[in-house]
């Protein structure tokens, strides 16, 4: 199938996306240097934020501007999970409160565990300096 | 032969250089570098997605395989220790997209691989990303309780 370069590489879409995920990184950055968060609770704070802002539909406006730019950051992880969980409601009541997410989320998961698991596998362990 | 060196080509000269033309803020430094990392790889998935959508793939379809090539090329980057570097100089910046989910599970099971692939690497694989998906999937849970809660009194929340 040919592919239309000039549709893939439309600069304003991208221009939106690099600008909207680069200031998501920065609330995290500030996160970073003016608290004394961990990191690990600085992700969960991201999830937790973006599935609470895609609960209340929020976070959908940032998706519909910016793409990417909102949807690979982790806080639309959160989103993606939530809104699994409002349209599993929506098709199959209270137990798509609990297959929804998941499976909305379902690719990233797996692929996480699987080429985590895999990665680790063929990594060297690190020179420990003394 | 180290006399007739450029002082920036020496460790101290460039600290000296680099303190000098960033006094005390490195914040700003850090943001700025943080911005256009985490700028570049959101642009990097928004790419792969337009690639999605013009082989066909629905909206949700094109960001899962976005997801799992990011991740994909994460995790194998940070089992190669090339990704502990790029954390370094971008911070938040390859920390906050998803990439950093998967430098989270890839970095603690590296670390323990001595203790064996089963408690070891495929145990401490979830010491960061194990509360990620605990509070995640939770909240999930629990906003579709809520929406149904609302949705059944007929209260449009969404």
């Amino acid at each position: 199938m040919d592919i239309d370069w000039a549709q893939v590489f439309s600069w304003m879409p991208l221009l939106k996306c690099f600008i909207v995920g680069g200031l998501i990184c920065i609330v995290g950055q500030i996160l970073i240097d003016k608290t004394k968060l961990t990191p690990a609770r600085i992700l969960v704070i991201f999830v937790t934020t973006g599935a609470i802002l895609g609960g209340l539909g929020i976070y959908q406006y940032l998706v519909d501007f910016a793409g990417a730019g909102a949807t690979v950051p982790l806080t639309g992880f959160g989103y993606n999970l939530a809104k699994g969980a409002i349209e599993g409601v929506k098709e199959m009541g209270i137990i798509g409160a609990f297959t929804g997410g998941v499976k909305a989320a379902a690719g990233g998961i797996a692929a996480a565990i699987f080429f985590g698991y895999l990665a680790s596998l063929i990594s060297k362990p690190k020179m420990k300096k003394q | 032969m180290g006399t007739n060196k450029n002082p920036l080509e020496t460790k101290e000269g460039y600290q000296n250089y680099v303190d000098q033309k960033s006094p005390n803020s490195p914040i700003w430094k850090n943001c700025f570098n943080a911005f256009w990392v985490g700028g570049l790889i959101c642009t990097i998935g928004q790419i792969i997605s337009n690639i999605c959508k013009q082989r066909g793939f629905d909206i949700a379809t094109s960001g899962t395989i976005v997801s799992i090539i990011l991740i994909g090329i994460a995790a194998f980057l940070t089992g190669l220790n090339i990704f502990n570097k790029i954390g370094k100089f971008a911070g938040a910046g390859s920390l906050v997209p998803i990439t950093g989910f998967a430098n989270s599970i890839v970095s603690p099971a590296m670390e323990y691989k001595s203790e064996g692939y089963v408690m070891g690497v495929g145990g401490k694989m979830f010491t960061v990303a194990g509360p990620v998906l605990v509070f995640g999937i939770s909240a999930s849970i629990l906003i579709g309780i809520i929406y149904m809660i609302f949705n059944t009194q007929s209260i449009t929340l969404v």
